[in-house]
């Protein structure tokens, strides 16, 4: 697996840039990760990140978005404005979390 | 007398009642299945009928017929769990106490969930194949195809057996070759996920396979509305696909019943123990198949690994007895490339889909991952194994329910699964 430094952080990802070990994940790092999006990670952002870390804990996944919306109480223009092109994959990408895949 | 009551008589109901009926003791307890729709739909056949492949009657047989002596089976809507009282309401009033509760009510389309997806091109330029019904008037549009820009569209995720709108599209290239339509026809392929494959093995041996078929991929299109005027749909970012046919995939959701009796997450799925199929809020509650919230494929495969560990646990439940079987995500996929070829996917919780030789380690004959004529005759024979072998929990020669290591090739990079299987 790629070595990859964000922040003076030494971290393992994958191909298209998601850690391999979330373990490895700190909120210095998610800032590094979000700079390398263009990205400046805000208090809003923040609650996105922490729900789907609080939502991965329980269902093993990176939440869609309506579970973004529903349980999250996150309202998808709000996550376009602040995750624009692909909202989810980019949070879950700086939140340390997989990419959302299919089964193949 | 004590019950075990399952909701549902589809493919994981019917063989959890077969299962169940050949190891309970009957003279302790009674089994009781509940259906609304007296009719067997083989799913799988909802992508061939469009094509021809498939007619109606391969496709339909009576529910009663497959659940075997020694279970009540009740031809009834149920209206509601009542989970805190042990018993269920069916439609009409009638109540049915449990002891032990399975639930099997699957998923299905809910189009009414997109704005304009029900307007006035519904079931004319736009057409899904999740349904009987929809299915066969699929057909009958492809029957008066023309040519112009098919799109072949999933609005969110999860889907039930998630490759099946790329199948459609790959069975689509084949058909419309065949018919010389396919120079008149362009085929977009728009997906709310990052590409048409999305796991790296996976991407990397089969994504040149829409270039080949000059498929065209729209990605990360997160659909707001559909644009019934202008035939579009339209995404929350503003972007834009019209279509001639859009041929789309609904939002799965689990059935109203889940939501009416406060069981359910935002998609009615039910929370479960994703190893032991136990509902998180009751003990008495088991969940299989397209009901649960479990992070693996949505598919018929599935249903019978699952009901292979869930025997096993409800008969240690009844027994006071710890649930030591676990289910692993096991899902065994064959997938259709058109022209005649297939490729199959074996994976689970912890593996991603992976080349190798199945179910014989190094011999097959069966080759995981790679397109080749066998797999489609895989696919094509599933549906005799799904009607004499599965929905009778008669097990599965060779495959069980453990998802193997052995005959998978892994390539570096790639997480192993930390288990021993
Ligand atoms: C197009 C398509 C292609 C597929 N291809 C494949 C494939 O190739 N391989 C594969 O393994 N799987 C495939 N699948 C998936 C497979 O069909 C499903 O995963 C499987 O049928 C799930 O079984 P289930 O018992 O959970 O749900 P179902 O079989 O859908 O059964 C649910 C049952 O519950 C009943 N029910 C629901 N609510 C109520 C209520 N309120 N009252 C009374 N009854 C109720 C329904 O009538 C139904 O009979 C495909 C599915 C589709 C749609």
């Amino acid at each position: 697996m790629p070595d990859t430094t964000i922040n003076g952080i030494t971290v393992s990802v994958d191909a298209d840039g998601y850690l391999t070990d979330h373990s490895q994940w700190s909120r210095e790092l998610a800032e590094g990760l979000a700079a390398a999006e263009g990205i400046t990670l805000t208090d809003a952002h923040w609650k996105i990140l922490d729900f789907i870390a609080a939502d991965y804990a329980e269902k093993s996944a990176v939440p869609g978005m309506r579970r973004m919306n529903k349980v999250g109480g996150i309202p998808t223009k709000e996550l376009y404005a602040l995750f624009p092109d692909g909202p989810i994959k980019k949070a879950a990408k700086i939140a340390g979390f997989p990419k959302p895949t299919s089964c193949v | 007398m004590k019950n075990i009551l399952i909701l549902g008589a589809g493919t994981a109901g019917t063989m959890m009642a077969n299962h169940l009926r050949k190891r309970i003791d009957h003279t302790e307890w009674s089994i009781t299945i509940v259906d609304k729709e007296p009719q067997h739909y083989y799913q799988p056949g909802f992508l061939f009928m469009p094509f021809g492949i498939y007619s109606e009657e391969d496709i339909v047989r009576p529910k009663s017929r497959f659940v075997g002596d020694g279970v009540h089976y009740r031809d009834s809507a149920i209206e509601r769990i009542d989970a805190a009282a042990n018993q269920v309401l069916l439609e009409g009033g009638e109540t049915l106490p449990y002891d032990v509760l399975i639930v099997a009510t699957g998923t299905a389309p809910a189009p009414d969930e997109i704005e304009g997806m029900t307007g006035p091109d519904w079931r004319d330029r736009v057409h899904e194949f999740y349904t009987f019904e929809g299915s066969r008037a699929l057909r009958g549009a492809l029957d008066k195809w023309q040519g112009g820009r098919l799109v072949v569209h999933i609005c969110e995720m999860p889907i039930k057996c998630p490759v099946a709108p790329l199948e459609f599209a790959f069975l689509a290239d084949t058909w419309l070759r065949e018919r010389g339509l396919r120079e008149k026809t362009e085929i977009v392929y728009v997906t709310p996920l990052s590409g048409a494959f999305t796991k790296p093995v996976a991407s990397k041996i089969l994504g040149h396979l829409l270039d080949d078929k000059k498929i065209d991929v729209v990605t990360d299109f997160n659909i707001g509305h559909v644009d019934n005027e202008a035939h579009k749909i339209v995404s929350w970012d503003e972007r834009e696909v019209a279509y001639d046919l859009l041929v789309t995939v609904p939002t799965n959701m689990g059935d109203p019943m889940i939501e009416r009796s406060g069981l359910g997450d935002e998609l009615n799925y039910v929370p479960v123990d994703k190893h032991t199929l136990q509902s998180k809020a009751h003990a008495n509650i088991f969940v299989i198949g397209d009901a649960t919230d479990v992070p693996t494929s949505k598919a018929g495969s599935v249903a019978h690994f699952e009901s292979e560990v869930l025997v096993e646990n409800i008969l240690s439940f009844i027994a006071g007895k710890p649930l030591d079987t676990k289910f692993d995500g096991h899902a065994n996929c064959f997938i259709e490339s058109g022209n005649g070829k297939g490729f199959l996917l074996d994976f689970n919780y912890d593996l991603e889909p992976v080349t190798g030789k199945f179910p014989i380690p190094g011999i097959g004959p069966m080759s995981l991952l790679e397109e080749s004529r066998l797999n489609h005759l895989g696919k094509m024979a599933f549906k005799w194994v799904y009607w004499n072998v599965l929905l009778r929990a008669l097990p599965l020669p060779m495959i069980g329910h453990k998802m193997t290591l052995a005959g998978k090739q892994i390539p570096d990079g790639v997480v192993r699964p930390t288990a021993a299987h």
